[in-house]
């Protein structure tokens, strides 16, 4: 077997932040499984093998021999990957039992009965958008604040609990914090969800935190019941408000894609299923293999081996389409892809954060049709080495 | 066709749906899918199989009638 060579499976190509970097296509046509070195900020380098086809990530990502959680340690400090509660430590039948307690929420019925409260936010925050003027950012602005004020809805924060929420929320979210500044963050965070299980345990309000308590507060901890609150905090908040970034300023570049988002209404659904697509903001899904098996003829993975799943360009894979996956084209009828995972571990909340995107994006470009990047000659200041893709800046003017 | 639901492997992603409301629906609880017509007319195969092939948990099992995939 050759030597792992190093590969930063979530790299992008050089100057072009959407697209994945060469490496990926060229590994994604060989035969042999490969085996590279992962960089990690969180666990260091390790070794993995590398899943870059459409149809291996399909596998690999419902295979139950693949597990989650291989960050999880006890005996690490309490953090909010690192904590009861949180769906992405658990598998097999513990996870499906913590799932079925959440999915009532997020079911087609429930989310579309959402799309009232989901307007009302958008249409403040374009309020926002334009009293703070000329020069707004719109990752500040827009694009963060939404999905945050969803998921206050959710949890049932109060009113006046907001801007502390939303200023931890920040905080945690903040890749240029020390590690020191994001423990003791985590512990704020922890006090103030415990307080707010308490309240829920006190009279469970009619939401989703509510109805957790209500339905399932006999078989939870108020450990659990605070992961299960960070975890939604956090897995609902910064893919979307990613999402939203990133969707603007591709579309801003790209301004033939805008308009048909502005002025079809009919197209918005598949639009927004083809910048899912297209931009996969969870760049990454790594996995752990509990025995030895085949992924495909002939390739055993061992037992303990780690996985990683490359979304973006297993998104972008030639064999799973007659059309060319790298060409943007939000008209285009929707390419199946897995950047909400796939298998029992795919995303609880996709179809809230659809809802989020097809109603804040047409709105957006529907109340600034002028909308335009401040400074045109100005790189997009693109976060491209974070596990999740997004925006750092996104100054407009309209 | 004949469609059949292996309900404990549904995750609620709520994928049949939105791509057959016709024939698939959520239980209210815990959003597991609910097989609304097992024996769909022609004019709903063609959203019954997207179903299939969207649905992350391989939980719906569409058989076709005659032998005919």
């Amino acid at each position: 077997m050759p030597e792992p060579k190093v590969l930063p499976i979530a790299a992008r190509a050089a100057g072009c932040p959407f697209d994945p970097a060469a490496g990926l296509y060229e590994i994604q046509k060989e035969d042999a499984l490969p085996r590279v070195k992962v960089p990690s900020p969180l666990l260091g380098e390790f070794d993995a093998v590398a899943i870059t086809r459409y149809e291996d990530a399909k596998s690999a990502l419902s295979d139950d021999r693949l597990q989650m959680g291989f960050v999880f340690d006890p005996d690490q400090p309490r953090t909010m990957l690192n904590q009861p509660g949180n769906l992405l430590n658990y598998n097999g039948a513990d996870h499906s039992r913590l799932r079925r307690m959440l999915t009532g929420t997020f079911t087609i019925k429930r989310v579309r009965s959402l799309r009232p409260m989901i307007e009302g936010i958008v249409e403040a925050r374009l309020a926002a958008l334009e009293e703070a003027g000329q020069g707004a950012d719109l990752v500040t602005v827009f694009s963060t604040p939404i999905p945050t004020q969803v998921i206050c809805e959710l949890l049932g924060v109060p009113y006046e609990d907001r801007d502390d929420f939303q200023r931890r929320a920040k905080v945690g979210l903040d890749v240029n914090t020390t590690f020191e500044e994001q423990i003791q963050n985590l512990k704020d965070m922890d006090a103030y969800m415990s307080t707010l299980v308490a309240a829920h345990r006190e009279e469970p309000g009619d939401n989703l935190l509510g109805g957790v308590v209500r339905d399932f507060g006999a078989e939870l901890s108020d450990d659990e019941l605070v992961g299960i609150g960070n975890m939604l905090l956090i897995a609902g908040h910064e893919t979307t408000a990613s999402m939203l970034s990133a969707s603007a300023a591709l579309l801003l570049e790209n301004p033939d894609q805008l308009a048909i988002m502005r002025d079809e209404p009919e197209a918005v659904d598949g639009a927004i299923e083809e910048l899912l697509r297209y931009i996969a903001p969870a760049t990454i899904m790594p996995r752990q293999a509990a025995e030895d098996f085949c992924l495909r003829d002939g390739e055993v993975i061992k037992q303990g081996e780690r996985v990683v799943v490359s979304i973006l360009v297993a998104n972008r894979d030639p064999n799973s389409s007659d059309r060319d996956l790298d060409v943007l084209d939000v008209r285009r009828p929707p390419q199946p892809h897995v950047t909400f995972g796939y298998g029992a571990h795919q995303c609880l909340g996709q179809q809230l954060a659809r809802m989020e995107l097809r109603v804040a994006l047409p709105a957006l470009f529907n109340r600034f049709p002028g909308l335009r990047l401040l400074d045109q000659d100005q790189k997009i200041d693109y976060r491209t080495t974070a596990l999740v893709f997004g925006v750092n800046k996104l100054p407009v003017a309209w | 066709m004949q469609v059949e639901i292996d309900e404990p492997r549904c995750v609620a992603a709520g994928h049949c749906v939105v791509a057959a409301p016709e024939v698939f629906d959520q239980r209210d609880d815990d959003g597991v899918v609910v097989l609304l017509d097992a024996n769909p007319p022609d004019d709903e195969h063609e959203h019954v199989r997207e179903a299939a092939l969207l649905c992350p948990a391989a939980a719906i099992i569409v058989r076709d009638r005659g032998g005919a995939p």
